[in-house]
């Protein structure tokens, strides 16, 4: 079991006026090895449920546990936690400071204390990773690269931390079609290839639906539903209730259902909606 | 971590107090502020308290919170105790130990001093507990209004105020996300000593002030492409009015001040 959470709330500035509950009782278990999409409209506390992930913020009430690590309020082993859970924020382009790409990826690497050679290799390791050029970046200021490189920079610099479990908040925000193919592209093959666990916040339906395994929406800090994408896409009233919307293409084959032809109902990927409908039409001139 | 800093945070709410226009608060502020300086018995800092309180139960701004705001300060406040304790120079010796005298006038001294400023603190807090940044700021280039005579730059000067104020949480809560971003990096921001720690700030300023510059910039443009150019001829949507609650809080500051003045000079 990667990650366990039992009645988890967390609320922020208890005790002031502003005070405000993000998350109130999260019960949820992640299996190593699993692609979990969580969805959730913006407030929904989806991004302070990840910042628990690696002890970035503590429970207020109730517990997690994360690879046999429990966070606490004192928790002594939030290090290494850290190097178990690599967290990619949102915008993670912003956090970049140094003056080549090699040295920005090369800090996580440095904090964790690895000698020069293993620093080398895993900047290296997870500059492929990425799909970025070593050679020809690795030198370069990573303020001079393009939006979709420099967001790869930085998702390499977690990369090299090598991680168990990898946690990306919107990782395709304010990128165009092409570099959000990229980086999609390139996170299903880690999962693949590299059976990390990984947990994919957005609020993207048409993102997360070709990917995942697993789809967790989140609404008013609570878990809403929590099941496949052809489970939750079922409840398409109820996602548009929370401010979500399920995939266009699940939206016109509820039409084309509704107009009598006769198709599954739980379709999201345009690829199985076309094969779904051909199969329909044909076997319609066939009878 | 950063969100706990309570120095200069407005408190939300519609009280007697809230309301009031800005430009009498700042004044009567600075009047509190002077008037202070003039108290010479601990009756008169009975008064003060008692004004103090009044204002604070009047705002409903929780009396919890107002003493939160001291906390900062305690060091500097214990450090100002002592030192007058110690030297201030007196007739009645009450405790002797090589160069530190302990006289009764020191005590005094101490205990004057330490109110006097955790009054300051607190007083000076309440104004901003109970005004908005914006309102702030509009009553200060009111005040400073008849000094663009002598071409004060008033206007920019409150500008330039109010997007301080505005980028100040923006700013904390950036500083919030790149910290974490850097501690699920693995960086250390709590331990090492002075040197290590001031090093393992590089990561946290430099993306900061590309933040802040980047920011700077896309606001001069917004301003500029909504035609910003100054306060020439510009009017404003919330005219500040002194109203009746403002004269009754005048009235209410004649009557503190003239209970000091009884205090200090008349009794």
């Amino acid at each position: 079991m990667a990650i366990k959470i039992e009645n988890m709330s967390h609320v922020y500035m208890e005790g002031s006026p502003f005070e405000y509950k993000a998350l109130d009782g999260i019960n949820v278990e992640i299996n190593d090895g699993e692609f979990v999409g969580l969805i959730g409209h913006t407030g929904s506390g989806k991004s302070t449920l990840v910042q628990h992930l690696n002890g970035l913020l503590k429970p207020t009430s109730g517990t997690i546990e994360v690879n046999g690590i429990k966070i606490e309020q004192k928790s002594r082993e939030l290090k290494k936690l850290r190097q178990k859970v690599g967290l990619v924020f949102q915008y993670p382009e912003h956090q970049l400071f140094e003056d080549t790409v090699y040295l920005d990826i090369a800090f996580g690497p440095k904090n964790l204390g690895c000698t020069e050679s293993e620093i080398e290799q895993r900047v290296k390791e997870a500059m492929v990773l990425v799909g970025l050029d070593y050679e020809g970046i690795k030198d370069r200021s990573p303020f001079e690269l393009s939006g979709g490189q420099r967001r790869r920079v930085a998702i390499a610099g977690v990369l090299a931390m090598k991680p168990e479990i990898l946690v990306l908040d919107e990782p395709t925000a304010g990128l165009d079609p092409r570099g959000r193919d990229e980086i999609l592209g390139k996170i299903a093959e880690l999962h693949k290839k590299h059976n990390l666990t990984i947990i994919l916040v957005s609020h993207s339906m048409e993102d997360i639906a070709k990917l995942v395994d697993r789809i967790i929406v989140m609404n008013k800090g609570r878990i809403a539903l929590d099941g496949t994408p052809e489970e939750v896409f079922r409840h398409a009233q109820e996602l548009t209730e929370m401010g979500l919307a399920v995939p266009n293409i699940t939206h016109l084959i509820k039409r084309l259902r509704e107009a009598g032809l006769d198709i599954p109902e739980d379709i999201f990927t345009v690829e199985r909606a076309k094969e779904e409908i051909l199969r329909a039409l044909r076997g319609g001139f066939n009878a | 971590m950063l969100k706990d800093i309570t120095i200069g945070q407005y408190f939300p709410g519609r009280s007697f107090i809230h309301l009031l226009d800005p430009r009498i608060k700042i004044v009567i502020s600075f009047i509190f502020i002077i008037l202070i300086f003039f108290v010479k018995s601990f009756l008169g800092y009975a008064f003060v308290f008692l004004f103090l309180a009044t204002v604070v139960a009047v705002s409903g701004i929780p009396p919890k919170y107002v003493i939160k705001g001291l906390k900062p300060l305690i060091f500097i406040i214990v450090l100002t105790f002592f030192l007058n304790i110690f030297f201030t120079s007196g007739e009645t010796v009450l405790w002797k130990a090589g160069f530190l005298v302990l006289t009764k006038e020191g005590i005094i001294q101490g205990i004057f001093m330490a109110l006097r400023l955790m009054f300051l603190v607190s007083g000076t807090s309440l104004l901003t507990l109970t005004t908005s940044p914006i309102s702030l700021t509009d009553g200060i280039e009111s005040l400073l209004r008849p000094l663009s005579v002598v071409k004060f730059p008033a206007h920019e000067l409150a500008m330039m105020m109010t997007i301080a104020l505005r980028f100040i949480p923006t700013l904390l809560e950036e500083t919030d996300k790149i910290m974490k971003a850097q501690m699920a990096r693995g960086a250390d921001f709590e331990s090492g000593n002075i040197l290590e720690r001031a090093k393992a700030l590089v990561p946290l300023l430099v993306p900061l002030f590309i933040s802040a510059f980047r920011r700077a910039d896309e606001l001069a443009m917004a301003m500029e492409a909504r035609c910003y150019r100054g306060g020439r001829n510009r009017t404003r949507m919330k005219v500040l009015k002194v109203e009746k609650r403002d004269y009754i809080a005048m009235l209410a500051t004649l009557v503190f001040i003239l209970i000091i003045m009884w205090d200090s000079y008349l009794r």
